[in-house]
C-alpha cells in the first residue's frame, strides 16, 4: 500500500504521460485493449480554453507571461464511484475523455488491466520516441580537435 | 465625422469568392492539406505561434493556409480566435534547465559541459538553393549517437558561482498580464518579457540590430542558446495538486553582457534573456538584446537617448497586429473626412490666388 504522497506521484505520472501522448495512439490503446463502454456522469463537459503558459526571468528568476495554449479539460464520475480528471494540451475533446477515464479507472479494480494495455505502451512509446530525438541531437555533438600548427 | 453609407455588399461578397478561389491556386496543383503546413512549414508555424501567442500547431497551420501564407494576416487570425477562449488559469513557470535539448550552444565556452549541440540548424549551411527539393523523394535519414538522457546543466550557473554574473534571483510574485490590462509605463521587465516574446520579429531584430550597431550598445555574447521540449505544469485546483498538462517546445537565449559596474557594485557581467514559443532563434537572440537594452535604468547605465532604450517606443511599436490594423484603417472609405480637407484646400487656394490676383492688379 503507497502513502498518500506516493498516490499522488503515481497518479501525477499517469495524468502527464495521458496528457503527452498522441491523442490517436491513446485512442487505438483503448480500443485494442477490449474494455466495455464504461457508463459515467459528466461532472465537467470537455471544455476547450486557453492556460496562460509562465516563463522565469533569465530561466530562474521572477516569473512572467510567455503566451497561452490551448488546453481542454473534462471531469467525470465511473458507475463505481471513481473520479476522473483530465487537462490536455490542445483542442481534442474525445483526448481529454479517454484521459480521464483512464485516470477514473487507474483508481478502481481494473488498474492493473488499464496500467498493462494503455499506460505501459504510452510510457515506452514516449521514452523511444525521446531516445530516438536525444540519438539525433548527440549525434550533432561538436568534437573539438586542435590542430598543432608549425614544428 | 461618421456618415453610415450603405453599398458595396454585392462587391464585397464577390471579391471574399475571388479571394477564396485565388487562395487555391492553380486547381491542377495538389491542394495543402493543414498537417502538411504544421509538419512542413514548422518555423512559419513557430512564428505565428509565438506572435500569435498562442500554442497550438494545428490551429497556426490552418491560419496560414486562410491567410495564403500572409504570416501578419495569419497572427491576426490567431489572436482573434484566442480572444474567443476561456481562460482556464496559468501555468507553474516552465522549467528550462530540464528541456530536452535539441540544439545547445554556447557562444562563450567551448568545452561547456553538456557540449555544444549543433541541432537542426541553417548554421554552416550555404544559403545556396537545392534543386533536390523540387523533385519529390525520400528524405534523407539523420544519423544518431548515445542519447543524452539528464539535464543539460545552464550556461550562467557556472559564471554564478564565483559571482561573476548577476544573479536572477528567484521570486514567486504574480507577473502582471498585458492581456487582461491595459499597458502602462514604466512597463517593468516581466511585462516588458510578455511583450517583447509576442513582438514582431522583424521589429525585435530591427532594434536589437540597433544596438549592435552603437544605439545602446551592450556587448553581448549568446552564453547559453538552446531549443527543445519543456514539460508545462498546472495546479489543479480539484485535484489540489500540479499536473502535466503537455509539452512545448520553446528557444531560450541567455545573453551575457559586459558591464564596468557602478559606484554601488563591482564589475560583473550581466544578462539579457529571451523566450518564445517554438523553433525561433532569430528572434529569441533578438529579444535578449532588447531587454538587456531597455535594463539601462535598474543597472544605472546612461540613457542615450537610443530607440532601444525607450521602453514606451518599443513596446508600443513591437505588436503587429496594432501596428497593422492602424496603418492599414487608412486604406477603409474615409470619404467624408476627405471632402471636408478637400474643401478646405480649394478655398484655401481660392484665397491665395485671390491675394495673388489682387496683387498682380496693384502694380
Amino acid at each position: 500500500m503507497e502513502t498518500p504522497e506516493q498516490e499522488i506521484a503515481l497518479r501525477q505520472g499517469w495524468m502527464g504521460l495521458l496528457a503527452r501522448a498522441p491523442a490517436e495512439r491513446l485512442a487505438a490503446l483503448m480500443e485494442g485493449a477490449d474494455m466495455p463502454d464504461f457508463d459515467f456522469d459528466w461532472l465537467r463537459v470537455p471544455e476547450t480554453g486557453g492556460v496562460m503558459v509562465r516563463g522565469r526571468m533569465g530561466g530562474t528568476g521572477a516569473p512572467f507571461n510567455l503566451g497561452e495554449m490551448t488546453v481542454t479539460r473534462c471531469a467525470l464520475r465511473l458507475q463505481s464511484g471513481e473520479v476522473g480528471h483530465a487537462h490536455v494540451k490542445g483542442r481534442n475533446r474525445a483526448h481529454a475523455e479517454r484521459a480521464a477515464l483512464v485516470d477514473a479507472l487507474m483508481q478502481g479494480p481494473r488498474a492493473a488491466e488499464v496500467q498493462a494495455s494503455v499506460l505501459a505502451p504510452l510510457a515506452s512509446e514516449e521514452a523511444a520516441q525521446r531516445d530516438a530525438r536525444a540519438a539525433k541531437a548527440a549525434a550533432t555533438k561538436v568534437d573539438f580537435f586542435t590542430m598543432v600548427r608549425g614544428e | 465625422m461618421y456618415v453610415a453609407v450603405k453599398g458595396g455588399e454585392r462587391a464585397i461578397d464577390a471579391a471574399h469568392e475571388w479571394l477564396a478561389e485565388e487562395r487555391r491556386g492553380d486547381a491542377a496543383v495538389p491542394e495543402l492539406t493543414v498537417p502538411q503546413i504544421r509538419e512542413q512549414m514548422a518555423l512559419a508555424v513557430n512564428r505565428v505561434m509565438a506572435e500569435g501567442s498562442l500554442y497550438d500547431p494545428d490551429l497556426a497551420a490552418l491560419a496560414i493556409k486562410q491567410a495564403r501564407g500572409d504570416l501578419i494576416e495569419a497572427i491576426f487570425l490567431i489572436r482573434a480566435y484566442r480572444t474567443t477562449l476561456p481562460r482556464l488559469g496559468h501555468s507553474a513557470p516552465v522549467d528550462t534547465g530540464a528541456m530536452r535539448c535539441d540544439r545547445r550552444i554556447s557562444a562563450t565556452f567551448k568545452d561547456v559541459p553538456g557540449g555544444q549541440v549543433l541541432g537542426p540548424t541553417f548554421d554552416y549551411t550555404h544559403r545556396l538553393l537545392d534543386f533536390a527539393l523540387e523533385a519529390e523523394g525520400e528524405a534523407p535519414r539523420a544519423r544518431e549517437a548515445e542519447p543524452r538522457r539528464e539535464p543539460t546543466p545552464r550556461v550562467t550557473e557556472f559564471l554564478n558561482k564565483d559571482g561573476l554574473i548577476q544573479d536572477e534571483p528567484r521570486t514567486d510574485a504574480t507577473p502582471p498580464d498585458m492581456t487582461r490590462e491595459p499597458m502602462e509605463y514604466p512597463a517593468g521587465r516581466p511585462l516588458r518579457l510578455q511583450a517583447l516574446t509576442r513582438g514582431d520579429e522583424g521589429f525585435v531584430l530591427g532594434m536589437a540590430y540597433s544596438t549592435q550597431r552603437g544605439y545602446g550598445r551592450n556587448h553581448p555574447f549568446v552564453g547559453e542558446l538552446r531549443i527543445g521540449a519543456v514539460e508545462v505544469e498546472m495546479e489543479v485546483p480539484e485535484l489540489g495538486f500540479p499536473v502535466c498538462i503537455g509539452e512545448l517546445t520553446l528557444t531560450e537565449c541567455e545573453t551575457v553582457n559586459q558591464f564596468a559596474g557602478s559606484k554601488l557594485e563591482p564589475a560583473q557581467f550581466t544578462r539579457g534573456y529571451g523566450l518564445v514559443f517554438g523553433q525561433t532563434e532569430r528572434k529569441a537572440i533578438s529579444m535578449a538584446l532588447v531587454d538587456r537594452a531597455l535594463r539601462w535604468e535598474e543597472l544605472g547605465e546612461e540613457n542615450i537617448g537610443a530607440p532601444a532604450q525607450d521602453e514606451e517606443f518599443v513596446l508600443a511599436h513591437s505588436d503587429n497586429i496594432q501596428g497593422t490594423g492602424f496603418l492599414e484603417h487608412i486604406k477603409l472609405p474615409h470619404y467624408v473626412d476627405f471632402q471636408s480637407e478637400l474643401e478646405l484646400v480649394r478655398k484655401m487656394r481660392a484665397e491665395a490666388l485671390g491675394t495673388a490676383k489682387f496683387k498682380e492688379a496693384a502694380e
